[in-house]
């Protein structure tokens, strides 16, 4: 799949195909996301994450290719296709799977450090998620766990998205975190009895607080260092980065 | 009784088993984590639960960290992280149970053991549990005890059952009463009966040994491919995708290893023909196997065979010895030069989702039965990175008859585009339940007259995950255009009730979710609690637009077909029974609706306040 052939000589082999209608230009195994993010067309997104291993479980990044429905993050660009991606269709089907995380842990906002710099929170501004939300809370009740020096973890935010396992796992090579269980009742933990007993330090990139896109991961005496207001989502709505490149 | 209950479990006193035992478990597995299946079932039936110190020796031999242990330990129903007791029994809670007497049959058996389900009692010796259907739906009611099966429970049985357990009878001897079985066919047949109603002509009549094994060497591997293809066979595991296509995609292009899975998973609630295939043409399955490691040049097979079929277990290991010593398996099989194949079972631990044939993969792999993103498939990258053909018990035990039969035979069988036959697993409200092999195109009404159930009101094809049909569909046709199905047949008379059988069926999906993905594992809980609602008479007009809102949501975004297929029993209900829903919402004569919902009353505080009611949500506790 690279760029340079057996020869040796550097061969053109990217590939043109469309989002919303806008031609973009590929590499052979992007993926739908990759090729849209280098040519500055954001498609939402929760568990996928650069430098992580692509998972494709939250499914916000849910697109259309020639009538069926794919995670953008995972799917292959494909030469000559056609992407739906900002349809109300598909922003609604969006909007509810983020009501669904929502819905299914416990998210009190104001009372949340994690405000402002939240991606679940971002995603329901971006996707216009004004109106009263319809489906049953399901409120967890997990204990919170606070037994390391540095680091705590509230997995009642948790949105399953994965990104601190692979990250421990792939990127600081620890393999802190893991799931357990099966269907609803799928959760984070921890590999040990708590996080006191692991490795964990709050210098992993796993604890850092890019990866939890949420509030679940929480470093000890840092929080609202930041205050309210000059967070990562009030400077411009989540995506905007790479919407901005477009532009440049 | 309420779905799926389950009561905290009184906790049982048990110590860790020792270490060097589980270590020497590991070891027996070659320490090989892709065994992780296999160390865990032999870990919970010796010592009846996997508990934490076992994680952490299994992880310490297998080089995997115990959290990685824990998530598969935690995935699977089968396994335990809590002491069991020693005999373990699993009452099927599907809904044919429910319809045949499971109440009864439930309250002998808590009544003689002193315990409530869900519930281990204090001395260690059982443990009650509800399981989803094990593939006996035709003699419902129908229990597990460990590893051995027990049908048509009664609450006289059950007592009696309950009561020589209590006297110290093994499960074994209960299950097969008097004297010892002459073989594992018999042993089988005395446990479970095979119901066979219809014999067709392709895999239930008289069936020669090997005649399609001793064609495939006769020609090339090619060749076999392109009578597969000729032959119209489609696969019968449920999304019937057309086999020739998936042998000639697995064969090609260079690979060091490849490999043929049978899935005999058969966790599709109201399926049951695998298991009589298992037990009555075992040595058919096999040589359709060996056919398609032939043509795809596979060395290694596997057969994954859910872990409610334990029982089989025996009987299909020494069909596999037998085939071995006739040089049907093994190396240079039947005097071909470079035709090895073997093959091993890959017992399962309860999860129906690993019928998916990524989970199924990852699960053989030795992981938690999570889908694999695709592409790639499995064709192309499957078991341990290599390609791997995934076929029904059913489809391989078709392609052995077709190599001796010919293209054309099973072609000229059925209808266009659903050629050959097809076993139907009926169940439920008929005179005769049990394996019908039928060509397909039989309508249902025609169907249902060969088995004795025209009276039905309802009937479910192809199980859960299929389509719900009502008398004036009855004229549909069984083939995959029409009504496709794995098998499952499920009749329901006039007195049954559509919304607890479809409350039942999402109950379901719920339990067998994997969690991977958001739609599947949140929205089916949502879709469950709707029904909840409708069932207790508090849904409101608007809430009918809401399942069809919500059920396209799941169907739309779902990782797998589990999540693509759950909310069917909602949707294909309220196309065949609107009148079911809507009576359910209608307001009363003077417009005031007699259900005053004090749950609705509450919800815009509830939601303003963004918590709930301690007083009026008796959920409220988790
Ligand atoms: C949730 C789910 C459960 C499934 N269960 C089974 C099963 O128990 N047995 C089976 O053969 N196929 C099952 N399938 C279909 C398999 O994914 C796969 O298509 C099949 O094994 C391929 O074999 P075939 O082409 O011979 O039918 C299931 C699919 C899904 C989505
Ligand atoms: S995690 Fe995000 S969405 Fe949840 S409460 Fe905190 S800020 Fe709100
Ligand atoms: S703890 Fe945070 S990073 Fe980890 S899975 Fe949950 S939401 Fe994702
Ligand atoms: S749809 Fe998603 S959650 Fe459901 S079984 Fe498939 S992968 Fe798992
Ligand atoms: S970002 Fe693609 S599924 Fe989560
Ligand atoms: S065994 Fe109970 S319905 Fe299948």
């Amino acid at each position: 799949m690279s760029a340079i052939s057996d020869t040796g000589t550097r061969r053109d082999t990217t590939f043109t195909f469309t989002i919303d209608g806008v031609e973009i230009r590929a590499q052979p195994g992007q993926t739908i996301m990759e090729a849209a993010d280098d040519a500055g067309i954001y498609i939402p997104r929760l568990c996928d994450h650069e430098g992580l291993r692509h998972q494709g479980s939250c499914r916000v990044c849910t697109v259309k290719v020639g009538g069926r429905s794919v995670s953008a993050c995972t799917q292959p660009a494909n030469p000559g296709t056609n992407v739906e991606s900002e349809t109300p269709y598909l922003t609604k089907l969006r909007r509810d799977l983020v009501e669904m995380l929502f819905h299914e842990g416990n998210h009190l906002c104001p009372m949340c450090e994690a405000s402002g710099n939240c991606e679940l929170q971002a995603m329901a501004y971006r996707l216009d998620m004004t109106n009263p939300t319809k489906f049953p809370y399901l409120e967890p009740n997990r204990d919170l766990d606070a037994s390391h020096p540095d680091i705590a973890l509230d997995t009642n935010r948790c949105i399953s998205c994965g990104r601190c396992i692979r990250a421990s796992m792939d990127v600081d090579g620890k393999g802190l975190f893991g799931y357990v269980g099966r269907g609803i009742k799928r959760r984070v933990a921890v590999n040990g009895m708590d996080l006191a007993h692991t490795d964990a330090a709050v210098t992993d990139h796993a604890i850092s607080a890019e990866v939890c896109p949420v509030g679940c991961i929480i470093r000890k005496r840092e929080g609202f260092r930041i205050p309210i207001g000059e967070r990562e989502f009030d400077k411009g709505l989540i995506g905007h980065e790479i919407e901005e490149k477009a532009n440049a | 009784m309420d779905v799926q209950t389950s009561q905290a479990p009184e906790t049982v006193e048990a110590a860790p088993p020792p270490k060097a035992e589980i270590l020497e478990i590991c070891a027996e597995y070659g320490n090989d984590r892709h065994r992780m299946m296999d160390i865990l079932h032999t870990v919970q039936n010796r010592y009846r639960w996997i508990a934490p110190e076992t994680m952490e020796a299994i992880a310490e031999a297998t080089d995997l960290s115990r959290i990685q242990v824990e998530g598969v330990a935690s995935f699977y129903s089968f396994f335990s992280l809590k002491p069991k007791g020693r005999v373990t029994i699993r009452l099927c809670d599907d809904i044919i149970d429910r319809f045949h007497g499971l109440d009864a049959v439930v309250a002998e058996f808590e009544r003689a053991l002193g315990i409530k389900m869900g519930q281990t009692s204090r001395d260690g010796a059982f443990s009650l549990e509800f399981t989803p259907c094990i593939g006996m739906s035709d003699q419902a009611p129908a229990a597990m005890i460990n590893d051995v099966v027990i049908t048509k429970l009664t609450r006289e049985k059950a007592r009696d059952v309950a009561n020589a357990l209590r006297a110290g009878e093994t499960p074994e001897k209960i299950a097969v009463p008097g004297f010892s079985p002459s073989s594992a066919h018999e042993r089988a047949n005395r446990m479970v009966n095979s119901n066979i109603r219809h014999a067709g002509e392709v895999l239930l009549g008289p069936v020669p040994q090997n005649a399609g094994l001793t064609k495939a060497v006769s020609i090339t591997p090619t060749q076999i491919i392109t009578t597969m293809e000729e032959s119209g066979l489609r696969g019968c595991g449920g999304a019937g995708f057309v086999t020739g296509r998936k042998w000639r995609f697995a064969a090609g292009g260079e690979a060091e290893r490849r490999f043929v899975i049978c899935n005999a998973d058969e966790g599709e609630p109201g399926t049951f023909k695998d298991r009589v295939l298992l037990t009555e043409r075992p040595h058919l399955l096999i040589e359709g196997m060996t056919v398609a490691a032939r043509a795809v040049g596979a060395r290694e097979g596997i057969i994954y065979l859910r872990g409610e079929y334990e029982y089989l277990r025996p009987l299909l290991e020494e069909v596999l010895d037998e085939r071995r010593a006739a040089g049907l398996l093994g190396t240079e099989i039947m005097g071909v030069r470079n035709f090895h194949f073997d093959i091993r079972i890959q017992l399962g631990a309860g999860a129906y989702v690993c019928g998916e044939e990524g989970a199924l993969i990852s699960s053989c792999e030795g992981l938690p039965g999570e889908p694999k993103t695709r592409p790639p498939f499995p064709v192309q990258r499957g078991y341990l990175g290599y390609p791997t053909v995934v076929n029904n018990v059913e489809t391989f035990c078709h392609a052995a008859r077709i190599l001796d039969k010919g293209a054309k035979w099973f072609f000229d069988m059925g209808k266009e585009g659903s050629h050959g036959t097809k076993l139907f697993s009926v169940s439920g409200d008929c005179l005769n339940p049990g394996i019908y092999e039928l060509p397909y195109g039989h309508s249902i009404w025609e169907l249902l007259s060969i088995v004795g159930g025209e009276d039905a009101a309802a009937v479910q094809v192809g199980g859960p995950s299929g389509t719900m049909i009502g008398r004036d569909s009855f004229s549909r046709k069984l083939t995959f255009d029409d009504l496709a199905t794995g098998g499952a047949i499920i009749i329901f008379n006039g007195s049954r009730n559509i919304l607890e059988i479809v409350e039942y069926y999402m109950s379901f999906f719920v339990h067998e979710s994997c969690g991977y993905c958001t739609p599947c594992r949140v929205g089916n809980v949502f879709l469950q609690k709707a029904i909840a609602k409708f069932r207790k008479g508090l849904a409101n007009p608007e809430d009918i637009e809401y399942l069809r809102d919500l059920s396209s949501t799941i169907i739309e975004t779902s990782r797998c077909g589990l999540g693509i297929t759950s909310p069917n029993p909602v949707l294909t209900t309220l196309k065949s029974f609107p009148l079911i829903y809507s009576t359910m919402t209608k307001p009363t004569k003077d417009g005031i609706r007699d259900t005053f919902d004090i749950q609705a009353a509450i919800d815009g505080a509830r939601k303003i306040a963004k918590r709930r009611s301690y007083i009026f949500d008796k959920d409220f506790s988790q």
